[in-house]
């Protein structure tokens, strides 16, 4: 049992520090490391023009999507490899946020669906960051029931047209790209009605319209579909195959091994160990240790539990369901340390931004909160999978599986 | 990075839990449980022969020598199989004090006759209400004479020789508190069996009347010695209290695919599923925790005094939590006699408090987290 790397790991570690000494963007370090959950702000850049030059940077010296074939931009490296260049990367590696989606699904489900020409032209730059891609999946009528969509795409020629509505598209303002779920047929029951395209964002009939979320940022958006034509050589798998094609994406969703999962714990305990409460140091409180220590040992535990994930990539084990406990562990646990730090702040806990407590990083960190604990699958849906596929308990009965999408109730009530 | 336990150490846990399925059954627990014998005897002499007891004991004592890493893997298994054996008082306190602090003769005397099974040992800390502190060791030793009373000492009735705990100073430091080794079968020891919420475990009071005794490590340093006992016991535990939350987690599963209700299999409802998914969850950072505190014990790191709460912290309550939703799944069955729960209940809470409450170890945390922060 150690924390050593394997010479060939220790070498790559060392060259990849090396690259990322002398090249990182040092002058944003300090903003970067101090940023928490609900706040990566850079006083004086655009945060996607810095993400998109580090990209580049990276992608010209061939360190871009470490994990894809060399000839669509990657590198071709291992996944233990991957978890090393994160680790290096460090603050660095929250600039990389911008693209998490089409690099951590979109790239891998063109690659498995497209067709060869369309990998090399669009997969390349995709891995630069010169374009940005988002996932077009989510909507009204279907979050968890991802199956559930309703925007149609009908066959007109060599064409399909779309109609319809998708929301929580992150980053949609700012993408080039997407790859967009569809409903082909709604005469058969709802997962084998569906299929998969990519298109380009800046097609007439493409509207996008960010959605103000309750910590006031807009990273999400609702996109609106008027009569816009997709190519048919745009199709991902077959038609009415859209399901399985989703799913490998889904597949791709479950968040990185080795990045750091934020749990705001590190941020609470270096505030609890300077703060004073009216009987004394908010640290020698045995209510304030209590709590501290039962976050503490979640918060090591969800780290051990990353090394042990870690340990298993570096054997050349496959990631399992079981990795699902990061996301669900940290985001009701972030909530409930920012409540208590603005608990312990007392009546001024209340006032937020740069006139509050430590420029309000607990405050942003509370009204981003709920939205970590439903991006990527709900922490019911997280239970869901542990239940599931670790546990083997049956599956959730689903009343729907054999009915035809438009026979299907759509309201709860009459 | 190989944060994981060596192929050979996962081939004795393997030979380690098929040992115990086949010695140490629920039925074979039960003995022990309904009164009917203090320990199961037969298992220890099976320990013992399978070189269990003296695993991290140096061979030049009569051990295996093989490690601690060794002893976490061996310790979860007698959790997960809920050993009714003084394995814990034994093996993690009285020969880890040994081998802390013992002299060359007392550990020749004392650490091949645990290896072989015939010692049984413990320590003997506490005395009534508190957690573990200087003040709280009333008990006197002047010129090696005892005098005081011991309670609750783990395994008390059945032990054969005591680590214990006096008070040699009136400075009211930590410096005041010295170590001794007793021979529980000699003169001015009277030990009374005591009820207490784990049955396969005893509990005793020991009353040293005058009694004679030789000094473990030297004078003044038995404050510092108890806290390393301690740290190094309580990863051991949490490795014993990691393979019980399994153990529960396993039950509260197969329960849930076999019991029908309402038409369905009761683990098909969300509710139950959810329960059982928590259950997974405390029980994996629990795992993850004590995984760190045998990384920490078996290279003797600097990190081994956080590492250990942590580990404790993380294990008691995965225990607590899966024991108590054990018997939550089982519903009505799961709160009677006749079921195994209650077995995992009552030893996850016994557990809890047998080398000092959460509270105290939330503030060993805490302190020590302090610590590397100021340094």
């Amino acid at each position: 049992m150690n924390f050593e790397d394997t010479p060939q790991e220790a070498e790559f570690r060392a060259t990849a520090r090396a690259w990322i000494g002398a090249n990182a963007p040092k002058q944003y370090e300090d903003e970067l490391r101090k940023s928490s959950l609900g706040r990566t702000v850079l006083r004086n850049a655009d945060i996607l023009d810095v993400a998109k030059a580090w990209q580049k940077k990276k992608a010209d010296a061939g360190w871009a999507c470490l994990h894809w074939p060399k000839e669509y931009g990657g590198r071709g490296s291992s996944p233990i490899e991957r978890v090393i260049w994160q680790q290096e990367e460090g603050p660095f590696g929250l600039l990389s946020r911008m693209f998490i989606i089409g690099h951590g699904m979109c790239g891998p489900t063109m690659m498995a669906f497209a067709r060869e020409e369309h990998k090399r032209t669009y997969l390349p730059p995709l891995a630069s960051g010169e374009k940005v891609w988002c996932q077009l999946f989510s909507e009204p009528a279907g979050g968890s029931d991802v199956a559930g969509l309703r925007t149609r795409a009908e066959k007109d020629g060599d064409d399909w047209v779309i109609n319809g509505q998708k929301i929580w598209t992150s980053g949609a303002h700012y993408s080039d790209y997407g790859i967009l779920l569809t409903r082909t047929d709604p005469t058969v029951p709802k997962h084998k009605g569906l299929t998969m395209f990519f298109l380009d964002m800046k097609s007439p009939g493409v509207e996008v319209r960010p959605i103000k979320q309750a910590s006031g940022a807009s990273d999400f958006n609702e996109v609106y579909f008027t009569n816009v034509r997709i190519p048919d050589h745009q199709r991902l798998g077959e038609v009415g195959d859209g399901w399985n094609v989703s799913l490998t994406t889904l597949m791709n969703e479950r968040s990185a091994i080795g990045a750091a999962v934020s749990t705001g714990f590190p941020e609470l305990f270096e505030y609890c160990s300077s703060l004073m409460l009216d009987d004394g140091p908010a640290i020698e409180d045995r209510a304030v240790r209590s709590k501290l220590a039962n976050w503490a040992v979640k918060a090591s535990g969800l780290k051990y539990t990353s090394m042990r994930a870690i340990s298993a990539l570096s054997k050349g084990e496959r990631p399992g369901p079981e990795n699902s406990i990061g996301k669900l562990v940290a985001g009701s646990m972030i909530q409930d340390v920012a409540t208590y730090a603005l608990d312990l702040q007392g009546a001024s806990g209340v006032v937020s931004g740069e006139d509050a407590e430590l420029a309000g990083r607990f405050q942003a960190m509370l009204l981003r909160a709920p939205g970590t604990r439903v991006e990527g699958g709900t922490d019911e849906i997280m239970r869901n999978i542990i239940a599931e596929r670790v546990l083997g308990l049956p599956g959730d009965i689903r009343v729907d599986k054999d009915v035809p999408f438009n026979k299907i109730p759509t309201k709860g009530r009459g | 990075m190989n944060f994981d336990f060596s192929d050979d150490q996962k081939q004795l846990r393997d030979q380690a839990r098929k040992f115990l399925a086949e010695k140490c059954s629920p039925k074979a627990v039960r003995v022990v449980l309904d009164g009917k014998a203090p320990y199961d005897k037969e298992l220890w002499k099976g320990l013992a022969e399978m070189g269990f007891l003296g695993v991290a004991i140096p061979e030049e004592f009569g051990g295996a020598g093989a490690g601690h890493l060794e002893l976490c893997v061996i310790a979860e298994e007698m959790g997960r199989a809920n050993a009714p054996v003084p394995f814990s008082s034994t093996v993690y306190l009285a020969a880890e004090a040994l081998l802390i602090a013992g002299s060359d003769a007392q550990k020749k005397k004392w650490l091949p006759a645990i290896a072989s099974g015939e010692a049984i040992g413990t320590l003997a800390l506490f005395e009534g209400k508190g957690n573990p502190a200087p003040k709280n060791v009333k008990l006197t030793a002047a010129n090696g004479v005892l005098n005081g009373v011991k309670k609750p000492v783990p395994d008390g009735a059945i032990a054969d020789f005591a680590v214990v705990a006096a008070r040699t100073g009136s400075s009211g430091r930590d410096g005041d508190i010295s170590l001794f080794l007793v021979d529980l079968k000699g003169a001015g020891v009277e030990v009374k069996s005591l009820t207490n919420l784990d049955p396969t475990r005893g509990q005793a009071e020991i009353t040293f009347s005058d009694c004679k005794a030789e000094p473990l490590g030297a004078a003044g340093e038995g404050w510092s010695i108890l806290t390393q006992v301690l740290d190094r016991a309580a990863v051991l535990c949490a490795f014993e209290q990691v393979g019980g939350s399994d153990r529960a987690l396993e039950m509260g599963r197969d329960y849930a695919l076999d019991r029908i209700a309402f038409g369905r299999q009761i683990g098909s409802f969300q509710a139950v599923k959810h329960m059982l998914a928590d259950m997974y969850v405390s029980a994996t950072l629990a795992r993850s925790n004590s995984y760190f505190g045998a990384w920490a014990l078996s290279t003797n790191a600097a990190e081994l005094p956080e590492a250990a709460a942590a580990a404790r912290i993380s294990a008691t309550q995965a225990f607590q939590h899966c024991a108590k939703n054990n018997i939550q799944v089982h519903g009505g069955m799961g709160f009677t006699w006749e079921f195994d729960c209650h077995m995992y209940y009552r030893r996850a809470n016994a557990m809890a408090l047998g080398l000092g409450s959460l509270s105290y170890w939330e503030d060993q945390l805490i302190d020590r987290m302090r610590k590397k922060n100021a340094a």
